[in-house]
């Protein structure tokens, strides 16, 4: 305890003395602390960006086509499957699910802004739940329930009536919905998400010439929801025994094979990684360069009798301090600098990943400091005589 | 009950493997020093007197011979137990780098204290007297890098006394200074060391400096060649031009 004591006089008192020094240090560490936080909030935008909806599903399961390899959109199931599956039995609720993109037009000029179109069942699974407004009435009611990125980046408001363009076989076609509800966040694919009962789905969605005049409309998948989550495996095994031609992912896996979804975020991880880790090469080389230039005074220091311990806890201590102090001068810039961001900036800053961000920076001045203290430990105190053994 | 010596080597012997063979850097050199005794050890350089002086602090281990500090010979003591009698029984003043740059003058000082867990008002107070007696009473709160070398060594050689060591060990203490800074350094030490009853041992290659020490040991080629005890001697040896 003494010796730590002793340890932390020293480092608190050279800190003190040669601020400027630490301070820049201090500052670096600041500065990467803003590009790795930045990196995780940019990889948690991008991914929210893409998984929202599928992640706030209150389904646990999702039907697709087989062979499909989880992508939504390569996958078709018609109606047929939909009855069967209501039956299996464990299944509390199945939701239909259609994807496809679509223009929404903005008042006022040839402005518009791109959106995911998806069509749900009105009451069952699938369909986001409204914080303004009420929820969708009927399978083929002409109403929408938008986003609130939607209502974020447009004037649009609740009752409103919109419109959007749509290519159906080579004509550009046109269609008006009344905003019915609002819903939180709730993107697809990058996107911002209209909702609209199924059938009104099937019928406004972008088609090829041959698909205009095919009747029986066609989801992309089904979301499960079953009875009680801890069987999910077994509701699982039992669906794609029991329905021809399907094959099932949990909501996870849905998500992980969301197109470009695990490289974009193994990419963002990738760049953390190494901004982390020149974090440990920028304080390691500060710190053995300061061993370096403090040989004598390290030997001064043990000749006097300063035991090895007291020289690593000091170097301990400073370390810690200045990574400590870097990675909040860093947080804090973090912090203003997000208040100026736009809402279309795919930034978002949740706290599990800051937090895991932050402990990261954290450990990276004991890390980059090892090699520093290792090296002072190793001075001899003959080195206050200008002797080495 | 006879008198002990604060320092006693019997027969110590350094040696070293190099390319060209065994080099002895300090050879069978038997010597005592007394409490409230202040000797110099000079020779050329080359000679081996800081090897010696390494092995008096503990600092490195000799081939053979026996090294006693208060009686307790180093041999028989491992590495923790000889950081512990550095701390509690020798004090050092050395050539260059002396102070720790980031604490000041008086925490220079204190440090020693610090270390061996001494630090309470009565230490803190006897540090500024000491200071004070050293001619550094308005420097208290200075750093080394606003004193000069002569303030530095000065402070140095109150770090080297504050803990009460029964051995004082200084290397050099006068490389960096003028004539007559040398000298009033020295002679503040020598004052010192026969006030408060340490044994006192300074290496220099200066032998003007000899002027204010009891004996004047000489090294040539590791062995311990002359010990001047008469102070007609040391004064002849210290007035001559060198």
């Amino acid at each position: 305890m003494k010796k730590i004591s002793i340890a932390a006089y020293l480092a608190v008192k050279e800190i003190w003395k040669f601020r400027g020094r630490f301070l820049l240090v201090s500052l670096v560490i600041g500065l990467i602390t803003l590009l790795v936080l930045f990196i995780a909030a940019l990889g948690e935008g991008l991914g929210n960006g893409n998984r929202e909806y599928l992640s706030k599903l209150a389904g646990e399961l999702v039907v697709y086509q087989a062979k499909s390899d989880f992508l939504i959109p390569a996958s078709r199931l018609d109606l047929n499957r939909y009855s069967e599956i209501k039956n299996v039995e464990g299944i509390s609720d199945v939701g239909l699910l259609g994807t496809a993109n679509s223009q929404l037009l903005l008042s006022g000029d040839d402005k518009f802004l791109k959106t995911a179109l998806l069509g749900v069942e009105p009451g069952h699974v699938g369909e986001p739940k409204v914080i303004e407004g009420s929820q969708l009435s009927a399978a083929d009611a002409d109403e929408v329930i938008l986003d609130r990125n939607v209502i974020l980046r447009s004037s649009i408001q609740l009752g409103d009536t919109i419109t959007i363009r749509v290519t159906q076989g080579t004509e550009d076609q046109i269609f008006t919905l009344k905003v019915v509800g609002i819903t939180d966040g709730q993107q697809y694919a990058l996107q911002p998400a209209l909702f609209v009962p199924f059938f009104t789905w099937d019928r406004i969605r972008p088609k090829s010439q041959a698909e205009i005049n095919f009747s029986d409309p066609v989801a992309n998948v089904f979301i499960v929801k079953v009875d009680q989550p801890e069987n999910v495996e077994i509701i699982r095994d039992r669906i794609e025994e029991e329905i021809a031609n399907v094959e099932t992912a949990t909501r996870k896996e849905a998500i992980q094979a969301l197109p470009g979804y695990s490289a974009q975020q193994s990419t963002l991880n990738t760049q953390g990684g190494f901004t982390l880790f020149i974090g440990i090469l920028v304080i390691g080389g500060f710190f053995q360069i300061q061993v370096l230039q403090k040989i004598s005074q390290i030997g001064v220091l043990k000749a006097i009798g300063s035991a090895n311990s007291v020289v690593a806890w000091a170097s301990i201590i400073q370390i810690t301090m200045i990574t400590i102090i870097g990675v909040a001068i860093g947080t804090g810039l973090t912090f203003l600098f997000s208040l100026s961001f736009p809402p279309q900036v795919p930034i978002v800053f949740n706290g599990t990943t800051t937090a895991i961000a932050i402990i990261a920076l954290l450990l990276i001045g004991p890390l980059g400091g090892l090699v520093s203290i290792r090296y002072a430990v190793r001075i001899e105190p003959l080195k206050a005589l200008g002797l080495s053994s | 009950m006879t008198t002990m010596n604060a320092l006693e080597t019997k027969s110590v012997i350094k040696t070293y493997q190099s390319d060209s063979g065994l080099i002895s850097a300090v050879d069978d050199v038997s010597l005592t020093v007394a409490s409230g005794e202040f000797v110099a050890l000079v020779g050329p350089s080359g000679s081996g007197k800081t090897t010696m002086l390494s092995i008096l602090a503990a600092l490195l281990k000799p081939t053979s011979g026996q090294v006693l500090i208060d009686g307790v010979d180093l041999s028989g003591l491992d590495d923790f137990k000889r950081v512990n009698l550095r701390r509690e029984k020798i004090g050092f003043t050395f050539q260059a780098n002396n102070l720790v740059p980031y604490l000041s003058a008086v925490e220079n000082v204190e440090l020693m204290l610090r270390l061996n867990n001494k630090l309470d008002k009565a230490g803190k107070l006897r540090a500024r007297e000491l200071l004070a007696r050293l001619g550094l009473g308005e420097r208290l709160n200075n750093y080394p890098g606003q004193m000069s070398g002569g303030q530095q060594q000065r402070v140095a050689i109150a770090r080297a006394l504050i803990h009460n060591p029964s051995l004082v060990l200084a290397d050099e203490p006068t490389a960096s200074l003028d004539t007559e800074r040398a000298y009033q350094v020295v002679e503040t030490f020598a004052g010192l060391i026969h006030e408060q009853n340490r044994a006192g041992i300074m290496v220099t290659h200066d032998l003007r400096m000899c002027e204010f020490v009891d004996r004047v040991l000489i090294m040539k080629d590791g062995k311990l060649t002359q010990i001047l005890d008469d102070r007609a001697d040391i004064r002849k040896l210290s007035s001559a031009r060198n």
